[in-house]
């Protein structure tokens, strides 16, 4: 146990032991930094899926560290290799992490073999903002569709990932579903593993 | 039975950014609305002058014959009033939690510009549950 002297100084921060640190963050801190980052993107580019791609890359930055820091932290260093096992990985540990909730439902396409979707009711990211009628189907939870693709990408499963509204009769709000289209190599592997 | 008649909210410049009507009677056009909402701003402003004792905050209470208009004024210079029934309580409290609404779904949504006309969908629905949850509330005391 940590004793209850002096606290023990490390000469190098490399070797300082990595905690979990502190658990909470302020949801309306996070709400005006993420609001401004949207803005800020905006005056950068000339159209819609522009500012998409660029959270998109603002959000696989983050996903390529938060796997890095899961992975030590979480799974004592065991490297996933079966899709199954990586989506539900994101699904329920990354989730836990990011947004202090497991994702609603990870569901399996119908239509093709390389497509999983993530469900969400409202992902936490879009929790206060209400997207102008003549933006169309922009929607800022790209930025959790590029952390999800940096996860996926960084544990070896390349994949297109993007966010869409689900309009849902009897609710005013549609449904968040993140879409991941694995790449083929991967199905390959999968294929090859049984 | 509607104890609210009207809510405005007016920017630190005195413009209307967002109007939304709830009783029957008393329904002006856009024009009207926008002129309420200046001279508001105005006597809110002149009250502060006039008031004998120093560091007064303006307006927080006008009592006619038959409204009531009760005014917020945020630290930011952003007003909120509402015109109400005559004796309707706790107009205050209510004020304070369409505050709370603004700064949450109009302050932290990146495509609302600041001093802008309101048009933020999750401020519309939210708003509207708050009145109507006050609205039932009133029914009940």
């Amino acid at each position: 146990m940590i004793g209850t002297g002096k606290i023990k100084q490390y000469a190098n921060v490399l070797d300082k032991p990595l905690g979990k640190g502190k658990q909470e963050v302020s949801l309306s801190a996070f709400a005006f930094l993420f609001s401004e980052l949207v803005q800020y993107n905006q005056t950068q580019v000339d159209n819609i899926s522009e500012l998409e791609t660029r959270l998109e890359d603002a959000g696989y930055a983050v996903g390529a560290r938060v796997l890095e820091l899961l992975c030590h932290r979480d799974k004592g260093n065991r490297r996933e290799t079966r899709l199954l096992g990586i989506l539900s990985f994101v699904h329920s540990t990354v989730w836990k992490v990011l947004f202090g909730k497991v994702a609603d439902s990870l569901e399996k396409g119908t239509e093709h073999e390389d497509e999983y979707m993530i469900s969400e009711k409202e992902l936490l990211v879009n929790r206060f903002i209400s997207i102008p009628k003549d933006m169309g189907t922009f929607h800022c939870g790209a930025f959790v569709a590029g952390i999800v693709k940096g996860v996926l990408e960084n544990a070896g499963f390349p994949a297109v990932v993007t966010a869409h509204f689900v309009p849902v009769e009897g609710q005013q709000r549609p449904r968040t579903t993140i879409l991941i289209k694995f790449a083929e190599e991967v199905l390959r592997r999968e294929a090859r593993l049984g | 039975m509607a104890a609210i008649y009207s809510l405005y909210i007016i920017n630190k410049s005195g413009g209307l950014i967002f109007y939304k009507d709830y009783g029957s009677k008393g329904r002006m056009d856009t024009n009207d609305s926008l002129r309420v909402a200046s001279l508001w701003h105005s006597m809110h402003a002149i009250s502060q002058q006039l008031s004998p004792i120093n560091g007064c905050s303006g307006i927080e209470l006008l009592e006619a014959d038959t409204f009531d208009l009760h005014c917020f004024q945020s630290l930011t210079g952003t007003k909120f009033f509402v015109v109400c029934e005559t004796g309707t309580q706790h107009m205050e409290a209510l004020l304070k939690v369409i505050y709370e609404l603004y700064t949450d779904y109009v302050l932290k949504n990146p495509f609302y510009e600041m001093e802008m006309p309101i048009r933020c969908e999750l401020f519309d629905i939210n708003l509207t549950q708050v009145v109507q949850k006050d609205r039932v509330a009133l029914l009940g005391r």
